[in-house]
């Protein structure tokens, strides 16, 4: 591949706490090349800020893999940037070209507060899980693993809902900071399993109202999140926690 | 003075005597014993959750913003288990010795048995828990072959295996934080142990959002905190993996285990330029269907795809014909070294081989899936579609991956890849137990040095991850906490927790004190290339005497004019980096002592002065079958201590995939 060096302009919200208002700094990055990842150039940039005595810009990132699912930037308007099922971290800049400018801003979400410039927490998401995104079995109970087949598709799917990397892109894309993609790729993983069915119900219901406890917004449908979802979490999960969720209160009443 | 505490017994009784014979703590004296867990990736998730379940009370830590992204998370190709599902003559007997070979006799027999025998438990749990494994179309799991074995044993989920593991750990961990048994610390990190009367008894953290230091006690305290692979900078762990909790134990006292074994993993991405902050691995399952090659020719300019059959190299395939691309990792590695050094690199840099997918995207997949649809004479565009298909939902994550990174689609055009740093064998020294020789100090994951020898097989970590926490430390922890029933909690007012508080304290204003005028990552930068030239894929005497000076150079200029950033009372990653950065200079120096005293070869490490005729690596048993335990004495100074390793059942021979 044919790399290139670019000049650019990065606008980015620079935030000392939760406390503090915020805003924009531009800064100008020079002789980046095309083959650097992004979150490569943020570091060429904090390593300059540092020699000049400045205080870098703070981000969470860890695996750079795109599965860990700890960077979350929102780039020119959308999460994680501008290529298709994509991690912030796996974004290279062969995306931009010379004297770009680029805007870039933390996740924004009432469930998700700044904790600093870019970094946002997201512990919310642990606090759903913890309501029922689980199969309760203790270690030492389980049978043979091959005791209990699964029919090929049904196992497919279920890994296809389970690839979700809990980065919270879902929200920040949506107009009303609905988690519903989220906990719906949790719900569709155990309830296409056999082993996840018997928790069915309360699984549904308890991740659904400790999902609005947290304050993340309704869904209306418009597909905002599925678009930007690094994983290609697809909304025809959403559809499935819906079924289960009528059907879980259905019984409950 | 080394005890590994080693049940007596023949060697496939030893584990199940154990068990029988544990002493045991009943489940009102249970609830009323603290067990902190540093780390929640798949050792210390597992550890947590299980020991939760059992009903003590557990605090675990991690430095991340959720115990979901540990490093673990990133493991692709799978986890061994000896089910024999495949009817290919696989057994416990035959992991073990798998296990025992591929670490190069240099990993202790009792350990190894154990971990083969609650392999195949591992899998039940998982698959329990929602783990969805790869199926067969009949709905049963399937498997996938790894280096160094011939048989099939290998469990996956797509180029996402540890993904899928660690997430059914964190959930089993979460459903236990619910039932209130785990209490979990996110983006803290632990800065050291408290001992009280010889005991660990809790740790310091600081607490990664306001900068606080916090107390925390514990009847026990288990490191589950990963590998120290960044100590060379590049290298494929996430970037946050460090060593500074199990080196704050050492200091403590607890000693270091083998610190110089460091796997070299074959197939990565090669480094493209100086911006470059981390490597990524092509999992080593691509193995499986990729073919090694370089040109025959020197210095070939040509693009891959132009360069004919009979002008390839498979040197893999020529140099080991019964294991041809499946050798172990170590011996790929060395060999894809040998062919750059001499001229034969690919790629701007010619630090690069091919791993080509066609041959097997055509032969292998495609005829199969031809048959299948039961088209006749398929032509080979037809035979390339259909076998792409396979391959994509095999691996499709990490072409796509490859993809982002490089450019190039690998369905097209063989990837490149050379070796980068991917595990470190070496770790904390614990017994049997998992105990470190601190009282009351475990190790387990891949931090501790236990299983691996001198060289970890393929999907292998994963299942010591998990055998440590699910099936080994819910028993032998036990066996200490039954004689601390009576101990009351201390309270963290404790004299030791105010001067180790203290401690942690002044290191970290010593630190910011500085005001120095180079970054944190320079130092690191520095510190990696001095440890991947000098005490990497090749290790000389000189080179390692050389490396021992340079470091100790460095270590003087960090300390007086390292620049950080920023305030301690605050988020400050630039401050957590160079507490990390500090003791990685530490560990390096370490290793290269312990690279130097061991003049041998053996698995991942290879000292150009111990080598056979053909280069391969030269083992000396009778002056190092044994695990090199460091003490730490003081600033420099270390003292060794040898546990010597007997091998009654896999004898050792030289290692041959010939
Ligand atoms: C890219 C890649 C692919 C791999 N693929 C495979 C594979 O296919 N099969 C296989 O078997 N193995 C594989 N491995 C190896 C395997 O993933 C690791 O060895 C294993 O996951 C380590 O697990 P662990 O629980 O010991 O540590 P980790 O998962 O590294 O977890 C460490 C934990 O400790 C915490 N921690 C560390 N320091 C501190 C501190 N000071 N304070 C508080 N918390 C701390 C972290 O927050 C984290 O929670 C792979 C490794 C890599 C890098
Ligand atoms: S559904 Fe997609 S966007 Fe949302 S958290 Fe999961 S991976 Fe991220
Ligand atoms: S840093 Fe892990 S997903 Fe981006």
């Amino acid at each position: 591949m044919e790399h290139y060096m670019m000049n650019l302009t990065l606008k980015v919200w620079r935030q000392k706490n939760a406390n503090d208002k915020g805003g924009f700094e531009s800064y100008p990055v020079k002789n980046i090349s095309s083959e650097m990842s992004f979150l490569e150039m943020i570091d060429v940039l904090n390593e300059e800020l540092i020699r000049d005595g400045k205080d870098p810009i703070a981000f969470d990132h860890d695996c750079r893999e795109g599965i860990c699912g700890a960077c979350s930037m929102y780039i020119n308007g959308r999460p994680h940037g501008p290529w298709e099922q994509n991690t912030t971290c796996q974004l290279h800049m062969r995306a931009y070209k010379d004297g770009d400018t680029i805007t870039i801003e933390p996740w924004r979400a009432n469930a998700f507060p700044v904790i600093k410039d870019l970094v946002v927490d997201r512990s919310a998401f642990d606090r759903i899980i913890q309501a029922g995104g689980y199969i309760s079995v203790n270690t030492g109970n389980a049978v043979d693993a091959n005791a209990m087949p699964v029919e090929k598709d049904k196992a497919d799917a279920a890994f296809a809902a389970a690839a979700c990397i809990g980065c919270g892109a879902c929200v920040a894309a949506c107009k009303n900071s609905s988690a519903l993609l989220f906990v719906s790729a949790k719900v569709s993983h155990l309830a296409l399993l056999p082993q996840g069915s018997p928790e069915r119900k309360s699984r549904a219901l308890n991740m659904v109202a400790q999902m609005d406890k947290e304050g993340f917004g309704a869904c209306t449908n418009t597909g905002a999140c599925e678009a930007v979802c690094p994983k290609g979490i697809s909304i025809t999960n959403i559809a499935r926690l819906n079924a289960e969720f009528s059907l879980a209160a259905l019984v409950s009443q | 003075m080394l005890d590994s505490k080693i049940p007596a017994g023949p060697l496939e009784q030893k584990w199940v005597d154990y068990k029988g014979h544990v002493k045991l703590v009943n489940p009102a004296n249970k609830r009323k014993l603290e067990v902190i867990v540093v780390g929640t990736g798949l050792a210390g998730a597992s550890a947590a959750a299980a020991l939760g379940e059992l009903g003590y009370k557990v605090k675990a830590f991690c430095f991340q913003d959720s115990p979901r992204r540990a490093h673990s998370i990133a493991a692709q190709g799978g986890i061994n288990a000896a089910k024999n599902y495949q009817n290919d003559g696989d057994s416990v007997f035959r992991l073990f010795y798998d296990t025992v070979k591929g670490g190069d006799y240099r990993a202790r027999e009792a350990n190894v048995h154990r971990l083969a025998e609650v392999s195949v438990n591992i899998i039940d749990q998982c698959v329990a828990q929602g783990v969805p494994f790869a199926r067969e179309y009949g709905g049963l799991l399937n498997n996938r072959s790894f280096g160094g074995t011939q048989v099939k044993r290998t469990f996956y989920a797509a180029g996402q295996t540890g993904q899928q593991l660690l997430i059914g750990a964190y959930q089993a961990m979460e459903r236990q934080v619910a039932l209130g048994n785990v209490e979990m610390f996110s983006r803290h990190e632990m800065l050291d142990v408290v001992m009280v009367d010889g005991k660990a008894r809790g740790i310091i953290c600081r607490n990664l959002v306001n900068g606080e230091l916090e107390r925390h006690f514990g009847h026990a305290v288990l490191l589950c905190t990963g590998g120290y692979g960044n100590v060379f900078y590049l290298s494929t762990n996430a970037m946050g993996s460090n060593v500074t909790a199990a080196w704050k134990a050492h200091k403590k006292g607890a000693f270091f285990g083998n610190p110089c074994f460091t796997q070299i993993h074959p197939t990565c991405i090669p480094v493209s330029g100086d911006h470059q902050s981390k490597l990524t691995l092509m999992s080593e399952s691509l193995r499986n269907d990729g073919r090694i090659w370089v040109p025959k020719k020197k210095d070939d300019t040509r693009k891959a795809n132009d360069i004919p059959e009979e002008e390839r190299d498979y040197y893999l395939e020529r140099r080991y014909p019964a294991f041809g691309n499946l050798v172990p990792r170590d011996v790929a590695s060395r060999a894809a070294k040998e062919r750059c050094d001499a001229g034969y690199g690919v790629g701007t840099t010619k630090q690069a081989v091919y791993l080509d997918f066609k041959y097997n995207l055509i032969n292998k997949y495609g005829k199969t899936e031809a048959g299948k649809l039961g088209i006749e004479n398929p032509d080979t565009e037809t035979l390339i579609r259909l076998g792409k298909e396979v391959v994509k939902e095999e691996y499709g994550n990490l072409f796509d991956m490859y993809e982002k990174i490089t450019g190039e689609n690998p369905y097209e055009v063989p990837m490149r890849i050379y070796p980068a740093v991917h595990y470190t064998m070496g770790g904390l020294w614990v017994d049997y137990e998992l105990m470190t020789n601190v009282k009351g100090l475990y190790c387990l994951g891949e931090a501790n040095f236990s299983d691996h020898g001198a060289n970890r097989l393929g999907a292998s970590a994963l299942m010591q991850g998990l055998a440590d926490g699910y099936f080994v430390i819910p028993y032998t922890i036990g066996n200490y906490l039954a004689d601390e029933i009576a101990t009351k909690p201390i309270p963290t007012t404790h004299e030791a927790f105010v001067q180790t508080e203290k401690a942690v304290a002044d290191r970290i204003n010593t630190l910011m004190n500085i005001k120095g005028k180079q970054t944190v990552e320079s130092f690191h930068k520095r510190l990696g290339k001095i440890m991947w030239e000098k005490c990497g894929m090749a290790r000389n005497a000189q080179g390692l005497q050389e490396a021992i000076t340079e470091i100790q150079q460095l270590k003087k200029e960090f300390w007086s004019d390292v620049r950080i950033p920023g305030g301690i009372a605050e988020m400050n990653p630039e401050l957590d980096k160079a507490g990390r950065v500090a003791d990685f200079i530490e560990l390096g120096e370490l290793m290269c002592k312990d690279a130097l005293n061991r003049n041998e070869s053996c698995g991942g490490h290879f000292r150009e002065e111990s080598q056979t005729e053909e280069g391969e690596a030269k083992r000396d048993d009778v002056n190092f079958a044994y695990v090199a335990a460091w003490e730490y004495k003081g600033e420099s100074n270390w003292e060794l201590h040898k546990e010597n390793l007997e091998f009654e059942v896999a004898k050792p021979t030289q290692r041959s995939y010939k």
